[in-house]
């Protein structure tokens, strides 16, 4: 059937400039570019461009440009240019609209409308540069009370502490599975996180055999509804363990791994066939309440002989606050709470940008639940979705978060540019792919150094900005909602995240 | 100043050893009045110390038996357990054989990966979900949902055999791994919603199961002889454990058996625009 959509894109190629050195072909997995041999000179398909910019970042002759396609239909409020293209692609395939990355839709960021305190003259501002400022952050559950003895010099904690994940600054990898991501991609985060005291999330791909021992020490190993690549050693070599419950960019749906992406690795790894759907339902087909989640939450800390955290994920939605009590009550240790702008490899459109709320609102909601009904010590607050800067990290922590996921600026770390076609398996920076030729592309030593970069950076950002408000460990600035105010909110929003307007 | 923390790390081996007492070749335990976590505090005691063969008596739902004992040395340990095993029998078992004189409630065998799990009796709901290695052997009925999304991998396929019918449900989702209904009592005659979304493995149903009673994923045929023969095994080990089921072997095997298999492995291909 003729497709009656534009390309989204339009290549531009200087042909002066252009020596046809045939870079661009070999660069593009979606096989825009291709090379007339008779007029000897690059050719481009615009139909087929997704608008991920390797072309242009890696020609050498900075020959070409890719810009939004210029077409338009006849300007319309109601009928954008969006909604006829994805009309028309439906009206031609029948198929449900399938997309990848967090949510691009212009829901009112609420990063972008609150603003930071500092100090002057009064409580005066500290120098990360010259005083020790401290961004280590433990998460899991908390005793009600500390009971301490002292004999001379030695002060020990009596209480018995609950098992905690120390963390030495307040960023966390988001669960990425291999699969989902390419072995050197998965791999990279993995090298990051521990050269940078942090840790990342295995998703629900499992951990390779071979990488257990050596990244172990920084893993948080997710168990979800499709239970894939779990077994006791994969629980155990882990330091917190994750019940993937629901995902921001698409709660109360399931997933599937297309069977091209279940290479032999990946069927390994997830302990399935090689080639068939990996299969995650939308439930968990035992857990139908609080208290099956509770058995369930039971079951891993036995299974770890209650040596780790458990930790439950849940997608920000409508009533989550009350269903998050129910889980802190049900033995959780850590809550993450994913909001609306939470990325994924694929998702379907409509469930992605219209389920949810923003993350911002949840952590605050989350936040006062927990500490009015006298629980929040119970657990830690991870937050995800959204996260672009360190100001967003800061401004989460201040709302009552205890630490962040971060997803896509990760990806972003390492070359990602959203072009949103992370389920194509055709990712030309080698992160969303199983493709050997694609996925080479993506240098381990090189990727984990730009994603340890990214942690150093952020966390120096947060140091500074910490020692503008006076404070010098992180823990005080937490659900300190007295450092924030808001810009252009209205009454309802400032009260749901529990801040007063700027001036005010 | 030195700051020590007191970090919880499973319990104290210091917990008291009342109720357990070693007998002819096994230690037993009384499970009366233990708490669920500490009767498993005390089997992962007697695994670390090297005992092979466990008696519990008394146990009354206690939950997760077995599921604490993954070593990465993979000690191997025996139990018998006498009562009525609770929630999670099994689950994320690493190893071991478990043989249970009675009932299991729900959720045996969850997300097992190897070993063998014996039920003189009935198990509960969610029997065998996600389970991808070992084998279960009921031999009474059991509930609903049995059975979901077992799969299995290269070298690993797990196998449930149960003595009675199923209910509604068994093996939705499911991916891979064995089934074997003997549906002693024709419970499952009347079980609906078989295989949902089924995209693995086999079902394998003593008597015949009609259209309206599976998923629109499945195909539903007559076990052939390559599938007798797997029966006749499986039946074989079935009646090995259970000696005090009457029926013989001949007999058992004397029924039509019908066999469900799901029509593709990628039952989400066509669903997307692209």
């Amino acid at each position: 059937m003729r497709s009656f959509v534009f390309p989204e894109f339009e290549i531009i190629r200087d042909e002066e400039r252009c020596g046809s050195c045939r870079g661009c072909e070999r660069q593009c997995a979606f096989g825009t570019h291709t090379y007339d041999p008779v007029a000897d000179r690059l050719v481009s398909d615009d139909h087929k461009c997704a608008g991920c910019q390797r072309c242009v970042i890696f020609c050498p002759q900075k020959a070409i440009v890719v810009r939004p396609s210029p077409s338009f239909y006849r300007p319309n409020a109601s009928w954008t240019r969006e909604k006829i293209e994805d009309l028309k692609r439906q009206a031609e395939t029948g198929g449900v609209l399938l997309t990848g990355c967090g949510s691009d839709k212009p829901f009112r960021i609420y990063w972008d409308h609150i603003l930071l305190n500092a100090s002057q003259v009064t409580n005066p501002s500290i120098d990360p540069l010259r005083e020790p400022m401290e961004l280590r952050t433990f998460l899991g559950r908390k005793p009600e009370m500390l009971e301490i003895s002292r004999e001379g010099e030695e002060v020990e904690i009596k209480t018995e502490l609950y098992p905690n994940l120390t963390v030495e600054t307040p960023i966390l990898f988001s669960a990425m599975s291999f699969g989902a991501i390419s072995y050197n991609a998965f791999k990279s985060l993995a090298t990051a996180a521990c050269r940078s005291g942090t840790y990342f999330n295995t998703g629900e791909g499992g951990l390779p055999r071979e990488m257990r021992g050596e990244f172990g020490r920084c893993a948080i190993v997710q168990v979800a509804s499709g239970r894939f690549g779990i077994d006791a050693e994969y629980l155990n070599v882990a330091q917190a363990v994750e019940i993937k419950v629901g995902q921001g960019a698409k709660p109360g749906i399931g997933g599937h791994l297309p069977g091209e992406k279940v290479s032999a690795a990946v069927a390994e790894t997830r302990m399935i066939p090689q080639g068939t759907d990996a299969i995650s339902p939308a439930p968990h087909h035992d857990i139908y309440s609080i208290e099956d989640l509770s058995t369930l939450i039971y079951a891993l800390k036995e299974a770890t002989n209650y040596e780790k955290p458990i930790s439950v994920k849940i997608a920000a939605v409508h009533n989550f606050a009350a269903i998050a009590s129910g889980i802190v009550r049900a033995g959780a240790d850590i809550i993450a709470i994913d909001g609306l702008r939470g990325g994924t490899g694929a998702a379907p459109k409509a469930i992605r940008d219209n389920v949810g709320i923003p993350t911002e609102l949840a952590i605050s909601s989350l936040d006062r639940r927990l500490r009015e009904e006298g629980i929040r010590n119970q657990c830690s607050i991870i937050a995800a979705g959204g996260f672009r800067s360190s100001s967003d990290v800061i401004k989460a922590i201040a709302l009552g978060a205890d630490a962040v996921y971060i997803g896509s600026a990760a990806l972003i770390a390492m070359g990602c540019t959203l072009c949103q076609k992370c389920y194509t398996g055709n990712c030309n920076w080698g992160i969303c792919t199983q493709n050997p030729r694609l996925s080479g592309r993506l240098n381990v030593e090189i990727a984990s150094q730009r994603l340890s970069n990214l942690i150093s950076a952020w966390s120096h950002e947060i140091r500074e900005m910490l020692g503008g408000m006076g404070i010098n460990a992180l823990e005080s600035l937490r659900g300190n909602r007295d450092h924030l105010r808001g810009v252009g909110l209205y009454e309802w929003e400032l009260d749901v995240l529990g801040i007063k307007g700027a001036g005010e | 100043m030195m700051i020590r923390a007191a970090v919880s790390k499973g319990r104290p081996s210091s917990v008291p050893k009342a109720g357990v007492s070693a007998g002819a070749g096994a230690v037993s335990i009384d499970a009366a009045g233990l708490e669920t976590r500490e009767l498993n505090d005390r089997l992962r005691e007697l695994l670390l110390s090297g005992t092979k063969r466990v008696e519990i008596s008394h146990v009354c739902g206690q939950r997760y038996i077995g599921t604490r004992l993954y070593t990465p040395e993979r000690h191997q340990m025996e139990i018998d357990i006498r009562g009525t095993a609770g929630n999670d029998l099994a689950a994320f078992l690493s190893g071991h054989k478990i043989t249970v004189h009675g009932n299991a409630q729900d959720g045996v065998g969850n997300t097992m990966d190897s070993g063998e799990v014996v039920v003189r009796g009935r198990a509960g709901d969610v029997l065998g979900f996600s389970m991808r290695g070992g084998e279960i052997y009921v031999r009474d009925g059991c509930g609903y949902r049995a059975a979901l999304h077992m799969k299995d991998c290269e070298g690993k396929r797990p196998v449930l055999v149960v003595g009675g019918g199923a209910q509604d449900f068994l093996g939705e989702y499911m991916a891979g791994g064995v089934v074997i209904i003997l549906d002693f009592d024709g419970e499952s005659r009347d079980a609906s919603f078989m295989g949902t979304g089924m995209h693995g493995g086999v079902i394998y149903l003593r008597g015949t199961a009609r259209v309206d009673q599976v998923g629109a994923q499945v195909e539903i045929s007559p076990a052939d002889e390559a599938d007798r023969e797997l029966i006749e095994e499986y039946v074989s080990r079935y009646l090995e454990r259970f000696p005090e089921v009457e029926m013989t072997k001949e007999e058992i095997l004397a029924s039509p058996f019908v066999r469900l298999t799901p029509r593709s492995k990628r039952p989400y291909s066509g669903l997307y625009a692209y």
